[in-house]
């Protein structure tokens, strides 16, 4: 049998060339060239405004949908590693996430939230990049446990992404080694409370400083 | 077979190995630990061959490997005789600079993706594998991570 020489080295494949925070930054706030669905809404919204009392029919239909989306963020069951059994005690009975109206959905094509939980590797970073990609907007992403926010006790490891916020834009951080339940949950409810200051032309609200 | 009748069977057939070479080795001689036997590594195939039909040694427990820095690589493979109860370590120095040895995979078949991991790791070409590439990281990796000259801080764009 013929010896295989070394693999070939193919250059790394490049998903996003984001060089640094402030570009996640700006992608987290703007919508993308040619969206004809948010033109569209804000040539209608004009038209709303150009009335007077129109900024009322706004702001209620502002409130009015942020509320439908926050009492329906679907998290895609997505775990990685030992965060993962911290989330899955979250969305079981005791720590009950359904009565947020959240329901770990099997599918990112329903699904509006994408809990991070877990070390992700350079090998996995593709795969979380193109699930995330398959999810519908408006979608938030939770960055839960050390691993995911920095890299975590393995940060000097050579396999390990430092931080799940150089692959997708990351919403709300939840610190833990790995976050007790009641983290994770604190962590939606101020994923929430973001989601209620959710603009209408797709721009998303500052970082809450409700932050304890 | 026990372990002293594998101590005596090796040092009639194989004069040249070093078995229990160091005082961590000779550690558990009285206890029924491993036999740790190094071997030059002409003879590596043919010692494995000696291990798994007359020793008896024929489950393949793991392969690994030691990166002693000037001294080059150590392969390290671990064969049990489930029989008996009789474990077999068999090392080998591949020499300063060197990084090819024989595969063992036509010996034991649980031998393939222990070298492929060996391989991803360490970058050692087992001579005779049936697929040697890549198992544990990406077919794009630059390098091989566990060898000793490998920064843990090398750049792999655009993830770190």
């Amino acid at each position: 049998m013929a010896i295989k020489g070394p693999v070939p080295q193919i250059p790394v494949p490049v998903w996003r060339n984001f060089k640094d925070l402030q570009e996640w930054e700006t992608l987290h706030q703007t919508r993308p060239e040619g969206d004809k669905h948010s033109a569209l809404f804000e040539r209608v919204t004009e038209g709303i405004h150009g009335f007077p009392g129109g900024f009322l029919l706004t702001t209620a239909a502002d409130a009015f949908f942020n509320w439908a989306r926050k009492s329906s963020v679907w998290p895609v069951t997505f775990g990685l590693a030992c965060c993962a059994i911290e989330m899955m005690a979250t969305f079981a009975s005791r720590f009950d996430v359904e009565r947020l109206g959240m329901v770990p959905w099997a599918s990112p094509r329903h699904s509006d939230l994408m809990i991070v939980s877990g070390t992700v590797t350079i090998k996995m970073a593709p795969m979380l990049t193109r699930i995330y990609d398959q999810m519908p907007d408006p979608k938030w992403a939770v960055s839960m446990g050390s691993c995911a926010n920095s890299g975590g006790p393995f940060r000097h490891g050579y396999h390990v992404v430092k931080g799940v916020d150089r692959v997708i834009p990351v919403d709300v951080y939840v610190p833990g080694c790995p976050p007790p339940p009641e983290s994770l949950l604190n962590g939606l409810l101020l994923l929430q409370d973001q989601i209620s200051h959710f603009r209408r032309t797709g721009r998303r609200a500052t970082p809450n400083p409700k932050v304890d | 077979m026990t372990g002293e009748q594998a101590r005596a069977a090796i040092a009639e057939r194989y004069p040249a190995a070093t078995v229990d070479a160091s005082a961590l080795e000779r550690r558990s001689l009285g206890e029924g630990g491993p036999v740790t036997v190094t071997v030059p590594v002409d003879s590596w195939v043919e010692f494995a061959h000696f291990a798994k039909t007359t020793l008896g040694c024929r489950f393949f427990s793991f392969l690994s490997a030691v990166d002693w820095k000037d001294e080059g690589l150590e392969v390290v493979v671990k064969v049990d005789n489930v029989d008996t109860g009789l474990s077999l370590l068999m090392k080998t120095r591949l020499g300063p600079g060197v990084s090819a040895c024989p595969s063992l995979t036509m010996l034991y078949r649980g031998a393939d993706w222990m070298e492929r991991e060996c391989y991803d790791m360490f970058g050692i070409r087992f001579d005779g594998h049936p697929d040697l590439r890549r198992i544990l990281l990406g077919d794009d990796w630059v390098g091989h991570p566990l060898l000793k000259s490998y920064a843990v801080d090398t750049p792999h764009p655009p993830y770190r």
